[in-house]
C-alpha cells in the first residue's frame, strides 16, 4: 500500500499564498540498521519530492536517510492561475506515487 | 506529550496515524474470505455503526466467557462471519482496521461498564497492575500511580491511560497496539512479556481502560 495525502485549498484568490501539506506513507528505511541476526537491512527511502503547478516546478526536495518515516512536507505557493498541481514522490525500489490536486483561482 | 506532538495529533492532515485509518477504511469495504463479504456488508457505514464501540472495549464475550479486545473482536468476525483467516497481531491490516474502527469513537468518553461477569477479570487486571514483577521487581503502579509526572531517563512518566490506541509512536515510526506498548514496559522491567492476545494482557487492558473511564478517546493518537 503506497498512499499519499495532499491537503490544500480547492480555491483561492489570484495572488494569494496557499499552504500545501503532503503526507506520504513510506517506512524510510535508512540502510544503516541491522536485523537481529546481523544482516544489513537495505536502504529504502524516498529520494525526491517535486510539485509542479500547471507544468512549472514550484517546489522540490531531496530526501536523505534519517528523515522520519511517513514524511510530512509542508510548503506554500502563490495561486496564479486555475489548473492543477501535480505532486510526485520517487524513491528506492522504483517507488513512485503521483497525486494531482485541482485549484480554482478567481 | 509536548505541544508539538499534540499539534501533529490534533490535525488530521499532519497526523501520520490517519494513513492507517484510510487503509482501514479501504479494508472495511473490501470483500474477504470464502463468505465473500466485507465488514460493510453487515455493519454498513462505520461512521454510524462503529461510533462509540472502541470506548467500550475490552468487552465481555459471552461465547468465550471472558473479555476480548478490539483486535480479537475483529478477528472473530473475520473467522466467524467472513470465513477468512485471522489477521496476525500487529500486522498492518489489523492495525489499520482497528484504527479505523476506533477512530469513529474519537472525542467520546471511555465507558467500560463493570458487572458480575467481567468483575473477576477486572480484579485480575488490577492485581497484575499492582504486582511487583520482573528482575527489577517493579509493579506498574510504582511508576504510573506513585511517580507519574517525574522523569525516567528523560521521558515523562505518564499516568498510563490508554486513550489513543492503536497510536502512532514516533519511537516506533509507525502505528502500534496497546499490547505492543505493554510488552515494551514488561521488557523494560526485565519481565517475561506475554504473547499477543494473551488473557493476562486483555485483563490488564480491561483494568487500564476502566481506570481511564470518562477520558476521551484520541485514536489515532501520536506519542513520543
Amino acid at each position: 500500500m503506497a498512499r499519499a495525502v495532499v491537503t490544500m485549498p480547492a480555491q483561492a484568490k489570484r495572488g494569494e499564498i496557499v499552504e500545501i501539506k503532503t503526507l506520504a506513507q513510506h517506512p524510510m528505511e535508512t540502510g544503516f540498521r541491522r536485523t537481529q541476526t546481523g544482516e544489513l537491512i537495505p536502504r529504502d527511502i524516498i529520494r525526491r519530492f517535486t510539485c509542479t503547478y500547471n507544468g512549472v516546478e514550484v517546489y522540490r526536495a531531496d530526501l536523505h536517510p534519517a528523515i522520519a518515516a511517513n514524511p510530512l512536507i509542508s510548503f506554500t505557493t502563490v495561486a496564479s492561475e486555475s489548473g492543477a498541481l501535480t505532486f510526485q514522490w520517487t524513491g528506492d525500489n522504483s517507488y513512485t506515487v503521483t497525486e494531482i490536486a485541482p485549484i480554482r483561482v478567481e | 506529550m509536548s505541544r508539538e506532538t499534540r499539534a501533529i495529533q490534533d490535525d488530521d492532515t499532519t497526523n501520520p496515524g490517519m494513513l492507517w485509518v484510510l487503509d482501514g477504511e479501504a479494508l472495511w469495504n473490501r470483500k474477504a474470505g470464502t463468505a465473500d463479504r466485507a465488514c460493510a456488508a453487515c455493519h454498513g457505514d462505520a461512521r454510524t455503526s462503529m461510533k462509540g464501540v472502541a470506548a467500550r472495549y475490552p468487552a465481555f464475550d459471552a461465547a468465550l466467557g471472558r473479555p476480548v479486545n478490539l483486535e480479537q473482536r475483529i478477528n472473530f468476525c473475520r473467522t466467524g462471519r467472513q470465513k477468512a483467516p485471522p489477521l496476525a497481531f500487529e500486522s498492518r491490516e489489523l492495525l489499520a482496521l482497528t484504527a479505523y474502527v476506533a477512530r469513529q469513537s474519537r472525542d467520546l468518553p471511555i465507558n467500560i461498564a463493570i458487572d458480575a461477569r467481567n468483575k473477576p477479570f477486572l480484579d485480575a487486571g488490577s492485581e497484575a497492575f499492582h504486582r511487583r514483577q520482573g528482575q527489577l521487581n517493579l509493579a506498574c503502579s510504582q511508576c504510573h500511580d506513585d511517580n507519574w509526572g517525574k522523569r525516567l531517563a528523560g521521558s515523562l512518566i505518564p499516568q498510563a491511560h490508554p486513550t489513543g490506541y492503536p497510536l502512532y509512536r514516533l519511537e516506533w515510526q509507525g502505528l502500534g497496539s496497546l499490547e505492543r506498548r505493554l510488552r515494551n514496559c514488561l521488557i523494560g522491567i526485565r519481565a517475561e512479556p506475554h504473547a499477543y492476545g494473551a488473557p493476562e494482557f486483555v485483563d490488564l487492558e480491561l483494568y487500564l481502560m476502566w481506570r481511564a473511564n470518562g477520558m476521551k478517546v484520541e485514536t489515532p493518537a501520536v506519542r513520543p
